[in-house]
């Protein structure tokens, strides 16, 4: 078991998602960047759907009670383990008492924390990942315990992966969503031809972008919308739906992201820079 | 078997569209639904494919990613056209209880100056209405109802309230629905309903499904009461009629 002495901004558990309930309105949720989940995952030799911790630009500190073996990948956050540098995409193993924190968020915006054979939270609807109201949270609070397996020997196959640069990109690679016809020559060129700023409004459930294209008047039957759907509304706005976006809407579905765009994506914060390519 | 014009898009590398004419019409969400138990039956396993029915479409979501369009259209087209026999799909009339007591109707006397109608009259409009479930998305358990009698069509209110509790019943253009949980929201409220539409503390979580039919009728307070215990315990008996397919 572990305490959360300190949540930090905005931290959650997550593994693939809640599969099977898209039809009664519950998003899939589950990691973010799941580039970065699963390679911290398969570092440890873990199951894919065993659940990591994402950590939302400032980090926790956790003390952790038992033995474990861990791992950092994603953002680069300033990790410690008691007071001492650690760095990312290495295996590292932590004993009774020893406390994890982190400081200045040095690139990127998400990182993921995995232990070895997983954090242990309680499984709801098939799955751990932290959707309020179906789980009790939306984030860690401070003081609780999130149980694992204790592990005090282990001898991982490979220590160390050298750390992702793919954070660093700024294309987001999209296929033609659902409505792409609806778009006019104007809208187009706006589109691909310039540089976006990720809004402040940029949450698990949307990406919204500041500059916006040229609004339109069509009206829509409400239908089914994915992780990685660009929304175009009336007034020109470009919504980017993430993991725990809402399952349905009206909005023209102009644009799809690829799964690989939406890890580059989950990696960029206000004021970022992203721009959109026809794969 | 009515058959109707079908379109059939890639959405992304993992999901595949299939459209139905753009209309709001029974018909077509039946054989919507029709076809979505056809391709479960007998063509795609339930364990790697999620199916989203809404209005005139069906969307269907692979979970690994991954799916090989032109193949998977071609199979679909022969699919729907091939189609003999009829699925026999359960669809139920399921009546829920609303309170549209002063205390949750915080904006029913607005509305009945702007429809120019007596309270009573719109909670009479409202409860004598069956209406269709015509999808479940947004958030977990809201239900999409079609079939809103003309004199309830109201505008959107025109700034949305930031916290709009779980449970409000609201009017907002052609639409009434149950807010299933606490969210911002712009729609006219006008009542509020004790039972959870989802529940994670039952096997099925959510009880109603698409294609099937609500109706509600009006109960006093004190009764509201009474039917907000009874539902979180899960002990409140839901009053539900079964509707020949």
């Amino acid at each position: 078991m572990l305490s959360v002495t300190k949540p930090g901004f905005f931290s959650t558990i997550q593994d693939l998602g809640r599969f099977n309930l898209r039809h009664k309105g519950v998003p899939i949720s589950g990691a973010m960047d799941t580039y970065s989940a699963s390679i911290a995952n398969s570092l440890l030799e873990n199951e894919e759907s065993d659940a990591v911790m994402e950590i939302t630009m400032t980090g926790p500190t956790l003390e952790f009670h038992e033995p474990a073996f861990i791992v950092i990948t994603g953002a680069e956050m300033s990790a410690k383990l008691n007071e001492n540098p650690i760095t990312g995409y290495q295996v590292h193993g932590v004993n009774k008492g020893d406390v994890l924190s982190f400081g200045k968020l040095i690139n990127g915006f998400r990182c993921y924390l995995a232990i070895k054979n997983g954090f242990l939270t309680e499984e709801v609807l098939g799955s751990r990942s932290f959707y309020k109201p179906i789980t009790k949270l939306n984030r860690l609070k401070e003081y609780m315990e999130i149980s694992y397996d204790p592990v005090a020997d282990y001898k991982p196959k490979i220590t160390y992966v050298k750390p992702a640069q793919f954070h660093r990109e700024q294309n987001l690679k999209v296929q033609h969503g659902p409505e792409f016809d609806l778009l006019n020559d104007r809208q187009l060129e706006a589109i691909f031809s310039g540089e976006f700023t990720v809004a402040k409004e940029n949450n698990r459930m949307a990406y919204q972008l500041e500059e916006g294209i040229p609004g339109h008047n069509t009206t829509l039957l409400t239908s089914a919308t994915l992780p990685g759907t660009v929304q175009l509304t009336p007034s020109g706005k470009l919504i980017i739906l993430m993991q725990d976006g809402q399952t349905t809407g009206g909005y023209p579905r102009i644009l799809q992201l690829t799964a690989r765009a939406i890890s580059i994506l989950s990696q960029k914060k206000f004021g970022d820079k992203i721009a959109f390519q026809l794969r | 078997m009515k058959q109707h014009p079908i379109t059939i898009k890639p959405f992304g590398s993992q999901a595949i569209l299939v459209e139905w004419p753009n209309k709001v019409e029974e018909a077509i969400l039946e054989d919507i639904l029709q076809f979505n138990t056809h391709l479960k039956k007998n063509y795609l396993d339930g364990k790697e494919w999620e199916f989203v029915p809404a209005y005139n479409s069906l969307t269907l979501i692979h979970r690994e990613g991954k799916i090989n369009f032109k193949k998977l259209r071609r199979d679909l087209m022969e699919w729907y056209t091939t189609r003999k026999e009829v699925e026999s799909i359960d669809h139920y009339l399921w009546k829920l209880p609303v309170s549209y007591d002063k205390e949750f109707a915080i904006d029913l006397e607005e509305i009945a100056v702007i429809l120019n109608r007596t309270e009573e009259e719109i909670i009479t409009a409202h409860t004598g209405h069956i209406y269709t479930v015509y999808g479940i998305g947004f958030l977990p358990g809201f239900m999409y109802l079609g079939g809103l009698p003309e004199a309830l069509e109201t505008p959107r209110k025109s700034s949305p309230r930031l916290k709009v509790v779980k449970g409000s019943v609201g009017l907002a253009g052609k639409q009434t629905g149950i807010y299933p949980q606490e969210s911002p929201g712009g729609w006219n409220i006008i009542g509020n309903c004790p039972i959870p539409i989802f529940n994670v503390k039952n096997e099925d979580p959510c009880f109603v499904s698409v294609g099937d039919k609500i109706q509600f009728y009006e109960i006093s307070k004190k009764r509201y009461d009474l039917h907000k215990i009874e539902g979180e315990v899960g002990i409140f008996k839901m009053e539900k009629i079964k509707l020949n397919a």
